[in-house]
């Protein structure tokens, strides 16, 4: 009973999956003559080894857990938001204009760039939903596209001569230091890590409240009706259309709400992109790793954080950091394909149960 | 419907022994035997759910049985794909047509075995191949219309000539009569007759007993996957026929108080609409509801009920006309506004339309009432109110599992989801219940359950609108029935008394003889 | 009069440049969205295939081999996405997503393996690249040298899009790909393997996103970099939609894209108006066209449903 019970969870699943990803990037690993054992120490002292760099993998996180959120959401509400990588970059791109631009008391300053920065994803989110209600336009094309406008738009402010910094640089002027959400003093001292700040506090507290929309909100009850059976909901006199432009909305404003994170946290600035940054793509295996629940984000954004900033130091034994990518994609197809492994333990469980009886 | 027999009972052409077919632990077809003779319809008889079409699947190579032999023309054969059961000479008409929209009738038949001249598909001989075939059995199709243009009655003939163009000499025919008018029906009784007399073994799979009366010769009943028997039509009659399918007497009857109806609940007036491919389906269309009344709208399928019923309901937008709802405007209003003006139904597609199939039963309970109080407050939903009424209903609708409020609708058996529905919609205490073919695919207890929720309502002095393309619950249920062709209503009868035959005449466009 | 000609050369020159990698991801999305199986593995299968090729020109020096290779290694990467997708009916969505991070993710972890830690592979000779024709017979920068002393690739696509054509509507296979797109339970009765069509095109739908991506570094940037493919694949897929999901149309679609190009190339040159924006055109143009003059076109009805064959 206990042992089904085991292999009827879906954490058990994600758990092989995430093992399959590292023995798949062990193997090839070895294949380029790197030892896997050295290359997953590092990675591991690399996130473990010291406080700092603990420190360094919630930084990284948080921005993933946001956008990880973004695509959850939409999961929840039967629309694929490939569309946060966009919706990503213009709410970094507002939290960074009026971090510049605009002058205000410190809490005040950052309220207005992270309000900047949600309605700006929430806006190109909702572009999206309105083409899609009025024009039938298909919403992963359209959200394609416009992760592309995002792009140009954001190299296209980033060189405007009010906004781009003096002197070298591809990027931007810092945003100024009321706007920043830097951690204080002590804990930077403490953990000796210069780019703490309140990121990961935000990204949770965002999942708590995405959650409790979901579950306990009537407005959640519509987005889940709408997301399981259109149909269903649209007979039940639930207005689907609204309900598609409000998922839209507030997912695009999740991801808004990361690329403010990630501007006013970590990075000051935002530079030049030379290709898209992928915080938008690597939600989607945030929210997959997380089964689109709002706090397994939480986890998975943190697992995909550790990966991403301990990947970076590799290059220290000669690895090169892609190993992450493929483990991380090795991962989904293996969470995507896990629903017939699942069916057929419990098949097999089943029959051998069957075959007591007899 | 006179009956031609052809059966040349000194060849059996189709044996089936101790058929038996499991998935997972359940017992789809628990050994089942069937012998079919050269020149013979052999009907299948068997609730919803019974077996029947998992037998057929069988035969036809779609599943694989668990245990069990299958003789074709007296040798033993293993049937492992579909195409093996077309090699052997079987053809399945499905249920629900397997017909590619965009094709043509000429692409959809030669599909799968298309001649070719070096490597181009030599649609022209196929178009050759199929004229002649449609005139010999009488089967008028236009070769070179698209499916998605054509009508539910000819693309039944599509699927027909699709098995004989690939020689069939047995036919196994799935519910073929559930979306035809009763002209189209004759039709296909004389179809059936051509074939058999052409040498062919007819299987037809039906819940119909008038049908298996008007042209098999022999019944095989099936009940819960178990064989029940093997019966001589001509030596058995109706109700004989539904005993062995139920297992217990029938009431056919349901019964009813008498009453007299009161004011008007819903008037329709002048009602003009189009479909989705922008052509007219309402054209002029007035009916109405009144107190107390139970009023029937029959008709074929495609006729202009499916869109009357969204029209009124405010799934679809209306081109011109009047709906009123107590002599308030209802038309052309959302689906929301409209129910809060004392209208509800039972759809006809309850996985659709009706239930959130992965919501829960307590959540699917409170589908359009989930934002009033007590369900939820300010916003919040209020869990225990809500887990509350469902078990209430539950128990009151006998829904089974008893424990089923936070189980999915969909892990439900198809009575008990339409139970779910009906604990909704009768618990709204609306003025007007539309219900579209409640019972369709539904086991008999199940209809009985149905039927009486329906009448009480009417006892209750509400106003019921009874959609349905089963013209026997049309005129069990009904207190006044109204013809729909064409867009329009074509006639309006007295529910008692009413004529089956002067109905049919008038579904199929004929006027009604003053 | 003679500027204007000049002009339109250049013109016509980004679009040969900037066309044929779309038109053939694009072919290759038709195979795979027609069949059923929404494919946006597109972009990983083309940077797989734009490293392969570079890789296996540069170290045999042979452009048409790398060509191929760089087709295959899409193939291979069609095949995990089939696998996937058909044989255990995961979201076609999510394979796809995986794909775009495992095949770009392989890709310059073999680069980095094999060039010394580097993400660009070393610049390729021009005789390890793909041939142009017509050398030397025009004057450089006249009508004729932009136009015509290009790689025959570039032609060889449209030919490829009459063939593509040809199999879709013409021949046996066609029609059952179409067919098992549409309704696979019917092919399942008919006695069609929906299986082995699928699979079929899926595979062939990495091959020539592969050879697209292949044409990428064995013609204009003669080396891999990571970001050689920069979303072409999901160009290549707008465009079949766009194209209603048809070869002929699709080719329509990436004309559009290659001709936004042309004109990025020819008012970039002149620097008046801010690159950034400049780039932004083809997307634009592309929203702008699905907003206006499509009116919702017609997805293929199985698009994207596994189909669980009964046992």
């Amino acid at each position: 009973m206990s042992k089904k019970k085991i292999w009827n969870s879906n954490a058990i699943y994600t758990f092989l999956a995430i093992l399959v990803g590292f023995v798949v990037g062990a193997v090839l690993l070895a294949a380029a003559g790197i030892n896997p054992l050295v290359a997953y120490g590092k990675l591991f002292t690399g996130v473990f080894g010291k406080v700092k760099f603990v420190t360094w993998s919630i930084i990284y996180a948080a921005p993933l857990i946001l956008t990880g959120l973004s695509v959850a959401f939409s999961f929840r509400t039967g629309v694929f938001n490939i569309g946060a990588e966009g919706q990503f970059v213009v709410g970094s791109l507002a939290a960074c204009v009026v971090g510049i631009l605009v002058k205000a008391p410190a809490p005040v300053h950052v309220l207005l760039c992270v309000a900047a920065a949600m309605a700006a994803g929430a806006l190109w989110g909702a572009i999206v939903g309105v083409l899609k209600v009025k024009r039938g336009v298909n919403e992963v094309l359209s959200y394609i596209m416009f992760n592309w406008l995002a792009f140009y738009l954001s190299n296209f402010v980033v060189n405007l001569t009010v906004i781009h910094r003096e002197g070298g640089g591809e990027a931007t002027k810092d945003v100024a230091e009321t706007a920043r959400i830097m951690a204080p003093q002590a804990l930077i001292t403490a953990t000796s890590c210069t780019a703490a700040n309140w990121g990961i506090v935000i990204a949770i507290v965002a999942a708590v409240a995405i959650w409790f929309i979901i579950k306990k909100t009537t407005l959640g009850f519509q987005l889940r009706a709408v997301g399981f059976s259109r149909s269903a909901a649209e007979y039940a006199g639930i207005n689907t259309n609204r309900m598609f432009l409000t998922a839209m909305a507030i997912s695009g404003a999740m991801a808004g709400l990361g690329g403010a994170v990630q501007t006013l946290g970590m990075s000051g600035r935002i530079s030049q992109f030379s290709s898209q940054e992928g915080f938008g793509f690597q939600g989607i295996t945030v929210a997959l790793i997380g089964a689109s629940h709002p706090i397994g984000c939480i986890f998975a954004g943190l697992f995909y954080g550790a990966m991403k900033y301990g990947g970076g130091k590799l290059s220290l034994v000669n690895a090169p950091a892609e190993v992450v990518d493929i483990i991380m994609g090795t991962i989904i197809i293996f969470i995507a394909v896990s629903h017939v492994f699942k069916k057929l333990i419990l098949g097999r469980a089943e029959k051998s149960k069957g075959g007591k009886q007899a | 419907m006179a009956k031609q027999s052809s059966v040349d009972l000194s060849k059996t052409v189709i044996r089936m022994k101790d058929i038996v077919k499991t998935f997972g632990s359940f017992v789809a077809n628990d050994h089942v035997n069937l012998t079919v003779h050269k020149g013979e319809v052999h009907a299948i008889l068997g609730e919803n759910g019974a077996g029947k079409s998992t037998l057929m699947n069988v035969l036809y190579g779609l599943y694989h049985p668990t245990s069990g032999t299958i003789e074709i023309d007296g040798k033993e054969v293993r049937i492992d794909s579909p195409q093996k059961a077309i090699d052997l000479g079987i053809g399945m008409v499905h249920q629900h047509f397997m017909l590619v929209q965009p094709f043509t009738v000429t692409e959809n038949i030669i599909l799968g075995t298309e001649p070719t001249k070096g490597i181009v598909v030599d649609t022209k001989k196929a178009r050759e191949k199929i004229v002649e075939l449609s005139d010999r059995y009488n089967l008028k199709v236009d070769p070179d219309a698209k499916i998605e243009d054509i009508s539910v009655g000819m693309q039944q003939r599509v699927e027909i000539l699709k098995v004989l163009y690939r020689n069939a000499e047995y036919l196994i025919l799935d519910e073929p009569t559930a979306s035809l008018t009763p002209q189209e029906i004759t039709e296909l009784i004389d179809i059936i007759h051509h074939l058999t007399a052409d040498g062919k073994s007819v299987i037809l799979i039906t819940h119909k007993l008038k049908e298996i009366k008007a042209v098999a010769d022999y019944c095989t009943i099936i009940r819960r996957g178990k064989y029940i028997n093997t019966v001589d039509v001509s030596e058995c009659d109706e109700n004989k026929l539904a005993a062995m399918m139920v297992g217990r007497d029938v009431e056919f009857t349901v019964e009813k108080k008498e009453m007299t109806p009161g004011e008007v609940v819903l008037d329709v007036k002048d009602l003009h609409a189009k479909d989705y491919r922008k052509v007219e389906i309402l054209k002029g269309l007035n009916l109405n509801v009144r107190r107390g009344e139970i009023v029937g709208l029959a008709g074929v399928d495609g006729n202009g009920q499916s869109e009357l019923v969204e029209i009124i309901t405010g799934l679809k937008k209306a081109e011109s006309g009047e709906i009123t709802m107590n002599g308030e405007s209802i038309f052309n209003l959302t689906p929301k506004e409209i129910f809060d003006k004392s209208v509800t139904s039972i759809p006809e597609d309850r996985q659709k339309h009706g239930l959130v199939l992965d919501f829960s039963v307590a959540e699917n309970l409170i589908l359009q009432n989930f934002y009033k109080e007590p369900y939820a407050k300010s916003g919040i939903l209020q869990n225990a109110a809500i887990e509350e009424h469902a078990g209430e209903m539950i128990e009151k609708f006998d829904i089974r599992p008893a424990d089923s409020s936070q189980r999915p609708a969909g892990t439900l058996s198809g009575g008990n989801q339409q139970k779910v529905i009906i604990a909704r919609e009768v618990t709204n205490d609306a003025d007007l219940l539309i219900a579209v073919n409640p019972t369709r695919g539904l086991d008999v207890g199940a209809i009985e359950f149905v039927h009486k929720y329906i009448v009480e309502q009417r006892n209750k002095n509400k106003a019921i609108l009874l959609v349905s393309f089963e013209l026997d619950e049309i005129m069990n249920l009904s207190d006044r029935i109204e013809v729909i062709f064409d867009g329009q209503i074509v006639g309006s009868v007295p529910g008692k008394g009413a004529d089956e035959k002067e109905l049919g005449f008038m579904m199929a466009g004929g006027k009604k003889n003053e | 009069m003679s500027e204007l000609i000049k002009d339109l050369g250049l013109l016509i020159n980004a679009m040969l440049i900037a066309t044929p990698p779309l038109l053939f991801a694009a072919l290759g999305s038709c195979f795979s969205e027609r069949s059923g199986v929404v494919n946006i593995g597109i972009e990983g299968m083309m940077t797989i295939g734009a490293f392969t090729g570079a890789v296996v020109a540069y170290f045999t020096g042979n452009g048409w081999l790398g060509f191929l290779c760089g087709g295959l290694a899409g193939a291979a990467f069609g095949v995990i996405h089939a696998i996937a997708c058909i044989s255990f009916n995961a979201d076609q969505t999510i394979s796809g997503t995986a794909i775009n991070f495992l095949a770009p993710g392989l890709a310059v972890f073999l680069c980095k393996a094999l060039f010394d830690n580097s993400s660009d592979s070393p610049a390729l000779d021009t005789a390890a690249k793909l041939p142009k024709m017509f050398n030397g017979v025009f004057k450089a920068g006249s009508f004729g040298y932009n136009v015509l002393n290009t790689y025959p690739v570039a032609y060889l696509c449209f030919a490829l899009v009459l063939l593509v054509w040809f199999i879709f509507y013409k021949t046996r296979f066609g029609m059952r790909l179409r067919a098992v797109g549409e309704h696979p339970q019917a092919c399942a009765t008919l006695g069609i393997d929906v299986y082995r069509t699928r699979y079929i095109c899926v595979i062939a739908s990495g091959f020539l996103a592969g050879l697209g991506g292949a044409y990428v570094t064995l013609s204009t940037v003669s080396q891999f970099r990571p970001s050689v493919i920069v979303g072409q694949g999901f160009i290549a897929i707008a465009a079949v939609i766009f194209g209603n999901f048809k070869p002929q149309g699709a080719m329509k679609a990436c004309l559009l894209f290659g001709f936004c190009n042309g004109v990025k190339a020819l008012l970039g040159a002149n620097n008046i108006v801010s690159p950034h924006l400049i780039s932004m055109i083809p997307y634009v143009v592309t929203i702008l066209a699905l907003i206006f003059f499509v009116g919702g076109s017609r997805v293929p009805a199985a698009n994207g449903k596994p189909f669980v064959k009964a046992k």
